[in-house]
C-alpha cells in the first residue's frame, strides 16, 4: 500500500505539514514538524530511486484516473535522481537551521518560515515526478509564490524590495510559461507530457509549436536565471536570511533546468529542439557570455553572498551548455553538475551562513581574519571553495571534466578552452575570500568571535564532507546521472 | 608482505598516516616529528624494496578505482618513477630532521600544520611518481600544488599573502588552462589515457587524426601546462615561494613540487608521446629551444640576486630547464640525462637550500653581501655549500657531472650545437653565482660592524644546530657518492627508452 503510493506520498507528507505547522502556531512544534517530514521525504526519495533502478520507470495514476483524464505522476531515472538530491539538501539544511533562524527571523514567525519552507519544499518536488506539463506549472508557482514569502523574511528592509523584484520577473517568467502551455494544449488537445510528445509529430505546420516552445523556453530561462535574464538573482540571494539562501541556491534553479530538460527531452525531442530550433547554438551563446561576465561580477563583489550569486549564475550556464550538447556526455555533465553544483553552493551558503551568525555581517571586509577565530568554518570555506573551483579530488572536478570532455568529443574546441579559461575567474573570486579569512588584520569583532556553534558546523561539515566524497566516489553522481541521460536519449516517452 | 602490489600501497599509506600523526600528536612536539622521522625512515625502506624488484624489470600495478567511466586511479611502478621515489622519500627523512631543528630555531607558529601538510605534499610526489595514466598523475599533480599552499604562505604576512597568490595563480591557472586541455585533448585522440612504453600518440598520428602541427601544438601545452617546470615565461611562481621557510624550499622547492614539474614532462615525453614520434616529426625542437633560452637567462637572472635565496630559486629555475631540455631532446641519452639530473640537482639543492636556513637560523644572514667570513665560524655549512655547488655546476667529482654529460651528448646527437653552447654557458654562469658565496664567507674577513643584526648574535654564534648541520653534511656527501655510484641509475634508466 505504501509502496504503491510512494510517488504521491513524496509531495502529500510536506504539503500536509505545512498547515499542520500553522496549526501548530509555536516555532518549536513546527520545526520539529518539518524536521520529521523531511526526513521522511528523503527517505522516500531513496526507496523511489532504488526502486527505479530496480524495476524501471514509475508511472503513478493520481486519485486513480486514468491520463490524459487525470493527472500522472512519472519517476524515472532523471526525476527520481533529482527528488533525492532535493530532499536530501532540504533535510541537511532544516537541521542547520535553527541558529540561523532564530538570530535573523523574528520568533512570532518562526511557524509561518517552517511552513513556507516545506511548501516551497512541496513545489520543487512536485516538478521533479510529475509527468503533467500543467501540474509543473502550478508547482513552479508553489514554490515560487513561497519563496517570494521566504525572500521577504530577511532581516534588512532590502529583503522585501529584492522579493518583490524577484515576483515581479518571476510572474512574468510564469506567464511566459502558461502562455506556452496554453499553445502546446491549443495544437495537442493534452496537457499530459508523454502524449503531447506523441502528437508533436503528426502535425502539420509546426510554427504555433515553435511559437510555443519559445515562449516555454523564456519563462524557464528567467526561472533558471539564465544570462541576460538574471537579474533577480542576486538581490534574492543576498537579502534572502541564510537558511533560505542555503536552500534555495542548492535547488531551485536546478529544478528549473530539470524542467527544461524534460522540456527539450521528453517532449520536443533534441531533433525539434536543435535542429528546428536551433536552441544549441543559442544557449551555447548565452551560458559562454553568462559565466564569463557573471564570473567577472563576482570577482568584484564584496558582499559574500551577492559573489555567491552571481557564481551561481555563471554555474547555471555550465549546466545549460552540457544540456546543449545533445550527446549523451554532454548531457551527463549537465545533470551530474547540477548535483555537485547543489552541494558546493549549498555548502558554501552554508559556511556564509555560520560567519553571518557570528559577524553579523554577509560584507567580506567583516571577515578579515576570520579564518583564526573560526578556523573550522574557515577550512570548510577552502574546501568548497576547491570545490566551486573544480580541483581534482572535489566534485566540482568530476562535471568539469566531464563537460570538457564531452566538448572536445563534439569537437567544440573553442568552447572547451573558453570553459577551462572561466574556471580561472572561479580561482580569482574565491581565493579572494580565503586570503581575506586568513591574512587580513581581524577587527575587534572577529578578535571576540568563536566558532559557529556545532548544529551548524556538523550539517556544514557533512555538506563539504560530500563535495570530497562526490569528487571521489562517482557511482551515486556521475553513474545515476549517466544512467538517467541515457534513458532519455535512448527511450524518450 | 614484500609482494611489489603491497609496497605500493604502504608506500602510499604510509605518508598519509604521517598526515594523520602528526594531528594527533599536534600538542606533543618531540612525538610528533619522531613519528613523522620513524615514518619516513619506514618509507624509504619500503620503496628502496619496491626499487629492487622494479629495477630487476617488475613492474607492478595497483589498479584502485574508476572515478569516472574510462579514468581511473592507478598506479604502475617504472624506474623513472622508481628514482623519484626514492629520492623525495629519501630526503623527507633529512628534510624533517632539518625541519625541526630549523622551526624550533626559529620559534615558528603553527608547526602541527605545517609538517602535516608537508606529509600530504609527499603523498602527492609518491602519487605522481607511481602514476600509470595521466589522470593519475594530474589529479597526484593538483593535490601537490594545493597541499603546499599552506606551507607557502606559512609565515601569514602580506608578503606571505602576495608569494601565495602567485604560486597558486600560476600553478593553478596553467594546469587548469593547458595541462587539463592537453589531457582531455589526448583523451579524445587516443581513448586511453595510461602510460604505455613507446608512448600512444603514434596511433592516432599514424592514422592521421592529428596533424604534426597540432602535435607540436599538443606538446606546448603540456610543456607549460606543467607549469612546475617552471619553463620561461611560466616561472614566476618559484621565486615568489620562497616567502616559505626554507625546509619547505628545500624539499619542496628543490625536490618535490619542482621535480613532479619535470618528471611529468618527461613521461608525457616518453610514455605519452613516445621519443621515437617526436624524432621522426621534430616537432620538439622547438621546446629544446625554450628550454635552452631558459637555463642561460634564469643564470644570468641568479647572478643579480643578493638574497640568497632568490639566488638559489633561479638557479633551480635554470637547473630544472635541464631536464626539461632532456625531455625535449627526445633522445635516449638526454633523456637519460633528464632522469639522473633529477636525482643529481635535488641532492645538490637541498644541500644549498639547507645551507641556506641553517646561515638564516645561526646568523640571520640572508643576503649574500652579508656573509662575508662566516665560513671560519660555519665550517661545516660552507664547506658542504662549496661541495654541494661542485655538483650543481656539473664539474667532477660532483654527481651533476655525470647528468650533464648525457644532456651534452644528447645536444650533439640531435647536432643543436647551439643548444651545447648553452649548457656551457650556464655552467660557466653557475661558477660565476655559486663559487663566490663560500670562497668570500672563507677567505674574506669579517666586516666590523653590520647593520641588521641583534645584538645577541653579533659575536661567535658558531654553526648551525646540530639537527641544521647533520643532514646538510649527509646531502652533500651524497652529492659526491653520487658520482662514483651513478652507474645503477643509468642502468635503471636504460630500459626506459629501449624497446
Amino acid at each position: 500500500m505504501i509502496e504503491a503510493n510512494l510517488p504521491v506520498l513524496l509531495i502529500v507528507i510536506p504539503m500536509i505539514t505545512a498547515p499542520l505547522c500553522v496549526l501548530a502556531g509555536r516555532g518549536r512544534i513546527a520545526y520539529a514538524m518539518s524536521l520529521l517530514a523531511s526526513v521522511l521525504v528523503f527517505a522516500i526519495a531513496v526507496a523511489l530511486v532504488i526502486k527505479v533502478g530496480d524495476s524501471g520507470t514509475i508511472r503513478y495514476e493520481l486519485g486513480g484516473w486514468e491520463p490524459p483524464y487525470g493527472i500522472e505522476y512519472v519517476v524515472d531515472r532523471l526525476s527520481s535522481f533529482m527528488a533525492m538530491f532535493v530532499s536530501a539538501l532540504g533535510m541537511i539544511v532544516l537541521f542547520y537551521a535553527p541558529h540561523s533562524v532564530n538570530k535573523e527571523i523574528q520568533p512570532s514567525k518562526h511557524y509561518l518560515f517552517y511552513a513556507t519552507y516545506l511548501l516551497c519544499m512541496t513545489g520543487l518536488l512536485g516538478i521533479c515526478v510529475t509527468g503533467d506539463l500543467f501540474n509543473v506549472f502550478v508547482f513552479l508557482e508553489i514554490s515560487s509564490l513561497s519563496s517570494y514569502a521566504l525572500i521577504s523574511l530577511g532581516r534588512t528592509r532590502r529583503a522585501p524590495l529584492s522579493a518583490l523584484q524577484y515576483l515581479i520577473v518571476g510572474s512574468i517568467g510564469a506567464t511566459f510559461i502558461l502562455i506556452g502551455i496554453g499553445l502546446l494544449y491549443q495544437m495537442t488537445g493534452t496537457l499530459n507530457m508523454a502524449d503531447i510528445a506523441s502528437r508533436i509529430d503528426t502535425i502539420d505546420g509546426p510554427r504555433t509549436i515553435m511559437v510555443a516552445f519559445a515562449f516555454l523556453t523564456v519563462g524557464l530561462c528567467v526561472k533558471m536565471a539564465v544570462f541576460p535574464l538574471h537579474t533577480w538573482l542576486p538581490g534574492a540571494y543576498t537579502y534572502a536570511p541564510s537558511v533560505v539562501t542555503c536552500f534555495i541556491a542548492a535547488t531551485a534553479t536546478k529544478v528549473s533546468v530539470y524542467a527544461f530538460i524534460r522540456l527539450v527531452y521528453g517532449i520536443m525531442t533534441p531533433k525539434f529542439a536543435f535542429e528546428l530550433l536551433p536552441l544549441d547554438s543559442a544557449l551555447m551563446v548565452f551560458s559562454l557570455i553568462g559565466i564569463f561576465v557573471a564570473s567577472t561580477a563576482a570577482v568584484f563583489q564584496d558582499d559574500v553572498k551577492r559573489l555567491l550569486a552571481y557564481s551561481s549564475v555563471a554555474q547555471i550556464g555550465y549546466m545549460l551548455l552540457g544540456v546543449s550538447m545533445s550527446n549523451i556526455d554532454g548531457l551527463t555533465a549537465g545533470i551530474v553538475h547540477m548535483f555537485n553544483h547543489a552541494l558546493i553552493k549549498g555548502g558554501l551558503f552554508m559556511v556564509a551562513g555560520c560567519f553571518i551568525l557570528r559577524l553579523g555581517s554577509s560584507r567580506l571586509s567583516d571577515w578579515a581574519g576570520a579564518g583564526r577565530t573560526m578556523p573550522w568554518t574557515g577550512f570548510a570555506w577552502a574546501i568548497g571553495g576547491l570545490g566551486l573551483i573544480g580541483v581534482p579530488m572535489t566534485a566540482g572536478f568530476i562535471s568539469k571534466w566531464l563537460l570538457l570532455t564531452a566538448a572536445m568529443q563534439n569537437g567544440w574546441w573553442p568552447v572547451a578552452a573558453l570553459m577551462l579559461l572561466s574556471s580561472l575567474l572561479a580561482v580569482a573570486y574565491v581565493w579572494k575570500v580565503v586570503e581575506t579569512l586568513y591574512f587580513s588584520e581581524p577587527s575587534d569583532a572577529v578578535v571576540a568571535s568563536t566558532e559557529a556553534p556545532a548544529g551548524m558546523l556538523i550539517p556544514t561539515y557533512a555538506i563539504i564532507g560530500c563535495v570530497v566524497l562526490f569528487g571521489i566516489w562517482t557511482t551515486y553522481s556521475a553513474g545515476l546521472a549517466a544512467a538517467a541521460a541515457a534513458e532519455l536519449l535512448g527511450a524518450t516517452p | 608482505m614484500t609482494d611489489p602490489v603491497n609496497l605500493i600501497v604502504l608506500s602510499l599509506v604510509l605518508p598519509l598516516v604521517a598526515f594523520v600523526m602528526n594531528f594527533v600528536l599536534g600538542n606533543r612536539p618531540n612525538a610528533r616529528e619522531c613519528s613523522t622521522v620513524v615514518i619516513a625512515t619506514i618509507l624509504f625502506g619500503v620503496v628502496g624494496l619496491l626499487a629492487s624488484s622494479v629495477f630487476d624489470g617488475q613492474r607492478p600495478e595497483l589498479f584502485v578505482s574508476e572515478m569516472l567511466p574510462g579514468f581511473s586511479i592507478a598506479f604502475s611502478v617504472e624506474p623513472l618513477g622508481m628514482i623519484f621515489a626514492l629520492v623525495a622519500s629519501g630526503l623527507w627523512i633529512l628534510t624533517t630532521i632539518y625541519g625541526a631543528g630549523y622551526m624550533r630555531g626559529h620559534h615558528e607558529k603553527h608547526q602541527t600544520r605545517f609538517f602535516g601538510c608537508f606529509a600530504l605534499a609527499i603523498f602527492a610526489a609518491i602519487a605522481a611518481a607511481f602514476s600509470s595514466n595521466l589522470f593519475t598523475m594530474f589529479v597526484a599533480y593538483e593535490l601537490m600544488t594545493v597541499s603546499t599552499y599552506p606551507l607557502v604562505t606559512h609565515h601569514g604576512t602580506a608578503e606571505a599573502k602576495s608569494g601565495g597568490r602567485i604560486y597558486l595563480g600560476i600553478l593553478l591557472s596553467t594546469s587548469i588552462a593547458f595541462f587539463m586541455m592537453a589531457i582531455a585533448w589526448t583523451w579524445s585522440l587516443c581513448g586511453t589515457l595510461d602510460f604505455k612504453q613507446g608512448g600512444i600518440l603514434n596511433v592516432p598520428y599514424e592514422a592521421g587524426e592529428i596533424s604534426t602541427l597540432a602535435l607540436g601544438v599538443l606538446l606546448g601545452l603540456f610543456a607549460f601546462g606543467i607549469g612546475k617546470a617552471a619553463l620561461m615565461p611560466m616561472h614566476r611562481w618559484l621565486p615568489a615561494a620562497m616567502v616559505a621557510p626554507t625546509p619547505v624550499s628545500a624539499l619542496l622547492h628543490a625536490v618535490a613540487v619542482v621535480k613532479v614539474g619535470v618528471f611529468s614532462l618527461l613521461k608525457v615525453v616518453v610514455y605519452i608521446f613516445g621519443i621515437d614520434l617526436l624524432q621522426a616529426t621534430g616537432v620538439n625542437l622547438w621546446l629544446a629551444y625554450v628550454a635552452g633560452f631558459t637555463i642561460v637567462v634564469a643564470s644570468i637572472i641568479a647572478m643579480t640576486k643578493d638574497n640568497l635565496k632568490a639566488r638559489l630559486a633561479y638557479s633551480t629555475i635554470g637547473q630544472l630547464a635541464y631536464i626539461s631540455l632532456g625531455a625535449a631532446l627526445a633522445t635516449p641519452d638526454s633523456v637519460i640525462g633528464g632522469g639522473m639530473h633529477i636525482v643529481m640537482h635535488a641532492v645538490g639543492k637541498i644541500t644549498l637550500f639547507f645551507c641556506a636556513g641553517a646561515i638564516y637560523v645561526a646568523a640571520h644572514k640572508k643576503n649574500i653581501s652579508d656573509m662575508a667570513g662566516l665560513g671560519r665560524q660555519m665550517p661545516w655549512t660552507f664547506g658542504a655549500f662549496l661541495v654541494a655547488s661542485v655538483s650543481i655546476i656539473g664539474l667532477p667529482p660532483g654527481g651533476g657531472a655525470w647528468s650533464k654529460w648525457f644532456l651534452a651528448v644528447g645536444t650533439a646527437e640531435t647536432h643543436q650545437y647551439a643548444l651545447t653552447a648553452a649548457l656551457m654557458i650556464s655552467s660557466l654562469l653557475n661558477i660565476a653565482y655559486l663559487v663566490p658565496i663560500p670562497i668570500q664567507a672563507f677567505l674574506k674577513p669579517r666586516p666590523d660592524r653590520d647593520s641588521n643584526h641583534d645584538s645577541d648574535h653579533s659575536h661567535d654564534h658558531g654553526e648551525a644546530p646540530l639537527a641544521c648541520v647533520i643532514p646538510l653534511v649527509i646531502t652533500a656527501t651524497l652529492s659526491i657518492v653520487l658520482f662514483f655510484a651513478a652507474e645503477p641509475i643509468y642502468q635503471a634508466l636504460l630500459p626506459i627508452v629501449s624497446e
